[in-house]
């Protein structure tokens, strides 16, 4: 590593070798970088970190100082203030995982019409399972003809008036009763959206509690429908991971992890964003014989398509595809110089890729209407004709090739494992034909596992990159907690290295260690992008119904009740607040790093850090270092095993015939 | 490690499937696709690929589909670093395994000889003693044994013990335990533990539940089908229904697998098939375990030497396997000097092995239980031996015996005599060396030598009574005392005193009607491994297995009042003629929890009675002879109906409803009320001659008093019809009264 000046504030942004040599390149080519715009936006105003600034109506600007001026200029008060923005937060990212679920039900049912060549039902298993569960007729019929009724039902839950989410009746029944009860229950998507923005406009709610209740339905809305939809629906296009793929057998997927997977003599097209439906073309298009010819023409031995940020988890989860890096990489990706294509989609992607461009030859192109860079190319997407623009696309990516000026290759990546779907993670804990969540529960009963928790979200410049994701991890898993990851935090731990089965051995507490060599996992599994963590949302549902099947196996009848618990480290997208939000509401306990965006108003606060317990059966909380939020989560899960009686494990049960007799299958 | 069991087992598995394949194409090419493969008498095609897949394999071609089905389920081994999860792929293979085990086994039975002995029982010589799977008859006739936890499970053996006299201890105290013992496999030296038994005199077959099932690896796949069936024909398990059919195991069937000597990568890919039944493995061997529970409901796989010292291995090891498997077993503590327990019911005493024999028709005997309403009459323990003495005779000598018992106690009922009385059979039989056959005054008991040579003498068959009958019935006894009597002239005058007794017994219990009582009672014992069926017994409609009439269940409820048996009231009638009430209607909606909503006693025509599957005998319908037929569990020829007994018995079971099949006891064939409602005895066209036999002078009795003599000589039996045609053809011959009455249907 090179040893200028700058060195000392690399390692203040970043933990990995990888981001260090970039970020040392960046420095000597004089390039800024989100960092450097990060110092120059500091101090950020502290009315704004705090929710304390209102901008909703022209008479403001208003800022709330306790004791100095509490109310804005209409009257509304610092809780009424903060309650607003938050909930416009939670609309912000509900919106974005839900149009992210919308174009994906569209291309479905395009798929199902066959009005598009490329796209496929691939996952009929799936499929059946979802038209199962609306309850659609399969005995003898087409899996087009059920896939086009599915993306049917599927559409009805953006636009819905009357009724509930479909899918809210995965939740487990107490928590769907919950919900009713306290008046949350989500109808449809756009509806709940729309009803946040105008309940937080100018005059109307102005009780904070009314005003939250709105963002808590607009937040079940994305978990258990928008995002939900995405998630399964992808899986039916572009295949369950961990489901057979080309091989035919169920298997987690490996792949490659950072930087060092852009590669010098190869023709480079980085995928950034969220969405797969493009970057599944790009994928299969890169494998094109002609275009590799085309390639080698050009003096490249290959094509190489990495990921960065959600959709590169989407595309590593399904194929194995390398992932370049997080959402904070994305710059550093064409530091290297060795990057003909940045192809983005939606979400988290920054405009600076733009500026960044003027001293590399990457070539960015934009490939929605819905986001458009004023630098960048746009290749609009047929998606009648997927394959044949993502063709298109790599052929310009590969023209770009001989325009390569100096290159800085860095060599580091880690290997991992991903594919960890609620589906798969059935099968690895039981096999084809005893496929379930039993070993799962058992363990946790046992005491070998001492609970679940979902380590998720962004990269946030405001703190040194992954600097929290990993120590939580790490700590976590001594404790013998078993981590599920999502998001740029996956991404974090594979850059790490912890997303191994080796890992197991030796970073994991014994106990869990022990299940972990059981079953051949990771005690950190990749679960997938942020929408996947309606996967999480699963995974937690079925803890519950393994217990209402099997009273010995039970952990809990409700979400809240489960030894589990949540964080978002790092978080800095609006979307994180919208997961953050639904997960407590769903009843995980939920730990934020960083700074909290309602610290304005203690009452908000209070009602969302303690009383939320009484209201949901979990909380929000804040915590700023690795070390206290690790010890915040593992006294939740110690309370509630032992609210469970399970704290000392569980005994053991010897059975007679009367017990026998008793007993449910 | 648990990856170094993975890959182990997978590359087993591979090896299995790499046999079957070649044994496939052999037999393909020897015999062409078209040629049958069955496995003795069973329903149930290949039973675990039945099972699992719903594919019914009948000829050799059929097999080609399942060697596809073990390929896609064959993983490649984990690899050495950053390997992929390997607990789902182990299983598979294991399951794998199975179903290249069953193609292996099943192809066998094509050859000329088949290398199994077809028996219930090992012959007593010689090294053909290997018994292959079991028929169906075999595995129903165990049913009730499974149900009603006399046999809470089975232990499967692979390979073999360090020594005979381990082995033999082995075999003894999962005896003691009540398990099955399912032998298959040798150790490295090709030593088996079957022949390691065989060394020691140990009587090997179904009745003594040490099941030798073959000397290869590849035969522990019936243990499994065993398993498998138990879940299809008392579990209503469908065929296909894989993960029922499993988890049912994993609840219901306490088995585990007890790996001996050295564990090969094929008894992995075995080991790994149990798990997926949730049956654990132990071994007596250092290999790595799996301790996280789960899919089996404690640890997975569990090693002794790590678990103790190595001298205590053997001496642990049947307690470790039943604890793992997180069984209880409750054996009751009879005080007499030789081994005691179910397991030994079936144990047959020659006459080379005989020390002395009562009864039989050879002397005098009877044996009387009687209840004394006096407290002081009745000395609790006390054992009377009355004329010589064991070490007073000579070895093959044959003496008279009187067994009378006396009971006291406050909730005692006389009702209960014949209950209690019933139970001697089972009590003697159930000790080792002692045999016991008969009841009442045509009873016959033999000692062996081995037992007199353990110090067994007569006054132990006392203990045995007083011991047992304690433990069965202490809620409403309080004393027992019993008297032996071995001189001729007692048993001569105290028979006279029993004989009388029987007669006003059979009195009371005959003239029983269903009209007499306004309670039945129910009995739900096999609801432990037939969770939607429910017995409701009458008066003259007893439990289909044969066990339990009317009086039994009555005792039952009274001796333990929450137990299977519970009084059910008949409430308003419904239909006199079907035999339809509305409480038992309603009992039997909530004790089915919703299964079933209505059953006809009188009628297997209109809402019959379901099976749980442990029936002695199944009637159905032969339309064109417009009557039924019944067959019982014994008899193992074809029906005219066109199937075998255990055909028809895969037709019912499981708490299915099935008009125009019934399973039933034998006695209820002569009752009044048998399927009155259709017709009643007048419908009996067919049955096998063993049971005319044994129920041919009852059934004479109750049609001579409609006017109808020597009744059992116009139904026809296998010597005369063997289709339905024959049937009709010798009815018409006979002049049958079903043929001048209604249509049955």
């Amino acid at each position: 590593m090179s040893k200028k000046k700058k060195n000392d504030k690399t390692n203040e942004v970043a933990v990995d070798k990888a981001s260090c040599q970039a970020l040392d390149c960046a420095s000597s080519a004089n390039v800024q970088l989100v960092w450097d715009r990060y110092e120059q936006q500091s101090p950020h105003c502290k009315f704004g970190t705090e929710g304390l600034c209102c901008r909703i109506c022209n008479m403001g600007p208003c800022r709330i100082i306790e004791g100095r001026q509490e109310l804005g200029a209409c009257g509304a008060d610092a809780a009424t203030i903060v309650a607003r923005n938050f909930v416009r937060l939670i609309a912000g990212g509900s919106s974005a995982h839900s149009d992210h679920g919308r174009g994906v039900v569209k291309a479905f049912l395009e798929t199902a019409r066959g009005e598009n060549e490329g796209y496929q039902i691939k996952d009929v298993d799936k499929l059946m399972e979802v038209a199962r569960f609306f309850e659609i007729e399969t005995e003898g019929r087409d899996k087009y003809e059920i896939a086009e009724e599915v993306g049917e039902r599927a559409l009805a839950n953006f636009g819905r008036q009357e009724g509930y989410s479909d899918f809210i009746k995965k939740a487990p029944q107490k928590r769907q009763e919950l919900w009713e009860r306290e008046g949350v229950t989500p109808r449809g998507i756009d509806r709940e959206v729309v009803e946040t923005m105008h309940r937080s406009t100018m005059g109307v709610d102005q009780d904070y509690k009314n005003i939250l209740r709105q963002g808590t339905r607009a937040a079940l809305a994305d978990g258990w429908s928008g995002s939900m939809i995405a998630t399964e629906l992808q899986d039916i296009m572009f295949g369950t991971p961990g489901e057979p793929g080309e091989t035919g057998r169920k298997s987690a997927m490996k792949f490659e992890a950072n930087l060092g997977v852009i590669k010098e003599d190869k023709v480079n097209i980085m995928v950034h964003g969220h969405e797969p439906l493009i970057s599944e073309m790009i994928a299969i298009a890169a494998q094109d014989d002609q275009l590799i010819e085309y390639a080698k023409e050009k003096g490249a031995s290959g094509i190489n398509v990495a990921g960065i940020c959600c959709t590169a988890n989407e595309l590593l989860q399904r194929h194995g595809i390398p992932v370049a890096g997080s959402f904070l990489q994305q710059e550093l990706a064409v530091v290297t110089g060795a990057v003909e294509m940045m192809l983005v989609d939606v979400q988290c992607v920054m405009q600076s890729l733009g500026d960044v461009l003027d001293d590399y030859h990457t070539r960015v192109v934009t490939t929605t209407d819905k986001a458009r860079m004023e630098m960048a190319e746009h290749i609009e997407f047929d998606e009648s004709k997927p394959l044949e623009s993502a063709r298109k696309i790599v052929r310009n990516a590969i023209d770009n090739f001989v325009n390569r000026g100096e290159v800085n290759i860095i060599e580091d990546s880690k290997e991992a494992l991903a594919g960890f779907s609620f589906e798969y993670i059935k099968y690895m804990l039981g096999g084809s034909f005893r496929s379930s969540f039993w070993p799962l529960n058992s363990n946790i009963i046992d005491g070998r596992i001492r609970g679940v928790a979902g380590v998720v979200g962004c990269n946030n410049v405001a703190m040194p990159m992954d600097s929290l994701h990993i120590p939580l991890v790490e700590e976590l898993i001594a404790n013998d907690v078993l981590v599920v990851q999502t998001g740029c935090s996956a991404i974090a731990s594979a850059k790490a290295g912890l997303l191994t089965p080796e890992t197991a051995v030796e970073k994991a507490g014994s106990g869990l260690a022990e299940v972990c060599e059981a079953v051949g996992i990771p005690p950190v599994l990749h679960a997938g992008s942020c929408v996947d963590n309606t996967r999480i949302l699963h995974a937690l549902a079925e803890m519950v119904n393994v217990g209402q099947q099997n009273q010995r196996l039970n952990i809990g009848d409700d979400v809240s009740e489960l030894p589990v618990a949540g964080a978002a480290p790092e978080w800095m997208s609006e979307k994180a607040i919208a997961i953050g939000q639904y997960f407590v509401t769903s009843g995980v306990y939920t730990v934020f790093g960083g700074t909290f965006p309602t610290i304005g108003s203690q009452k908000v606060t209070d009602y969302l850090f303690k009383e939320y317990e009484k209201v949901y059966g979990a909380t929000w909380d804040n915590a700023q270092d690795a070390h206290e939020m690790a010890g915040k989560m593992i006294d939740r899960i110690d309370a509630k095993r032992e609210a469970l009686g399970i704290e000392k494990g569980a005994e053991r049960v010897l059975f007679d015939m009367e017990m026998r007799r008793e007993m449910v299958d | 490690m648990s990856k170094k069991i993975a890959s182990a087992a997978i590359r087993g598995a591979h090896q299995v499937a790499s046999q079957a394949e070649e044994e496939l194409e052999k037999a393909l090419a020897e015999y062409g696709p078209e040629q049958k493969v069955e496995l003795p008498d069973t329903a149930y095609f290949l039973p675990v690929i039945y099972a699992m897949t719903g594919m019914k394999v009948e000829k050799i071609g059929d097999m080609k589909d399942v060697m596809q089905k073990i390929r896609n389920l064959l993983p490649k081994e984990p690899e050495e670093k950053l390997w992929t999860p390997y607990l789902g792929p182990t299983l598979d293979s294991g399951m794998a395994t199975l179903f290249a085990d069953e193609i292996i086994e099943s192809l066998k039975y094509i050859e000329e000889p088949i290398p199994y002995h077809l028996e219930e029982n090992c012959p007593p010589e010689g090294d053909d003693f290997w018994l292959g799977a079991a028929n169906d008859n075999m595995f129903r006739k165990r049913g009730l044994e499974f149900v009603d936890g006399s046999a809470p499970g089975f232990a499967a053996i692979v390979g073999a013990a360090p020594s005979s006299e381990i082995a033999a201890d082995i075999a003894r105290e999962l005896q003691e335990k009540n398990l099955y013992v399912f032998m298959s496999g040798s150790n490295p030296e090709g030593l088996s533990f079957a022949e390691q038994l065989r060394e020691e005199g140990v009587q090997m077959g179904w009745e003594t539940r040490l099941v030798p099932f073959g000397k290869d690896i590849t035969a522990t796949v019936f243990a499994l089908g065993f398993a498998s069936r138990v879940a299809m024909a008392f579990g209503g398990v469908q065929p296909g229904d894989f993960r029922r059919n499993l988890i049912y195991n994993k609840n219901r069937t306490y088995a585990f697998v007890l790996a001996l000597d050295e564990v090969d990568d094929i008894k992995y890919a075995q080991a790994a098939g149990a798990i997926n039944f949730g049956f654990p493995t132990i071994a007596d061997t250092d290999i790595p375990e799996i301790l996280p529970t789960g899919v089996c409901t404690y640890e997975h796989v569990v090693a002794m030497p790590k678990q103790t010292e190595k001298e205590k291995i053997y001496d642990e090891i049947v307690n470790k396997a039943i604890e793992v498997r997180g069984l209880k077993v409750e054996v009751e503590e009879v005080p007499v000097p030789v081994s005691y327990g179910p397991a030994f019911e079936g144990e047959i005493i020659r006459k080379e092995d005989m020390f002395v024999e009562f009864g039989g028709q050879r002397t005098p005997s009877f044996e009387y239980l009687q209840m004394l309403k006096d407290s002081d009459a009745v000395e609790d323990g006390k054992v009377v031996v009355e004329g010589p003495k064991i070490d007073e005779i000579e070895e093959g000598s044959q003496l008279p015996l009187g067994v009378m018992v006396y009971i006291y106690g406050r909730d005692m009922q006389e009702d209960f005599e014949p209950v209690m009385e019933r139970m001697i059979h089972t009590y003697f039989n159930q000790a080792s060396g002692l045999w016991h056959n008969g009841q009442r005054d045509i009873n016959w008991v033999r000692i062996s030598k081995t037992a007199v040579e353990e110090g067994f003498s007569f006054e132990n068959m006392g203990d045995i009574i007083h011991a047992r009958m304690h433990q069965e019935y202490g809620s409403v006894l309080d004393k027992v005392e019993v008297h032996i009597y071995t001189e001729e002239e007692k048993v001569l005058e105290l028979r006279e005193e029993a004989r009388e007794a029987y007669h006003q017994r059979d009195e009371r219990i005959m003239g029983m009607e269903d009209t007499d009582v306004d309670t039945y009672y129910s009995c739900v014992l096999c609801q432990s491994f037939a969770p939607d069926h429910v017995c409701i017994i009458t008066p003259e409609r007893s439990g289909l297995c044969g066990g339990y009439t009317w009086l039994d269940a009555k005792a039952n409820y009274e001796i333990i009042p929450t137990g299977p048996n519970q009084p059910v009231k008949k409430g308003e009638c419904l239909d006199q003629e079907l035999g339809q009430w509305r409480g038992v209607n309603e009992y039997l909606e909530e004790a089915s929890r919703g299964n079933l909503k209505k059953f006809s006693a009188y009628s297997m025509m209109v809402d019959p009675m379901t099976s749980c599957g442990c029936f002695e005998c199944i009637a159905t319908i032969l339309p064109t002879a417009n009557g039924i037929m019944t067959v019982p569990r014994e008899f193992d020829g074809m029906t005219p109906s066109g199937m075998k007994f255990s055909t028809l018995a895969g037709q019912i079971g499981g708490g299915v409803q099935t008009p125009g099949f019934i399973g039933h006891s034998k006695l209820y064939i002569a009752s009044e009320k048998f399927i009155s409602a259709d017709g009643g005895f007048r419908r009996l066209v067919w049955m096998p001659k063993m049971l005319k036999e044994e129920i041919g002078d009852r059934l004479n009795e109750r049609a001579a008093k409609e006017g109808i003599e020597d009744f059992v000589s116009m139904i026809a039996d296998e010597e005369v019809a063997t289709s339905e045609e024959e049937v009709v053809e010798y009815m018409q011959e006979v002049g049958h009264p079903a043929l001048e009455m209604e249509p049955m249907m």
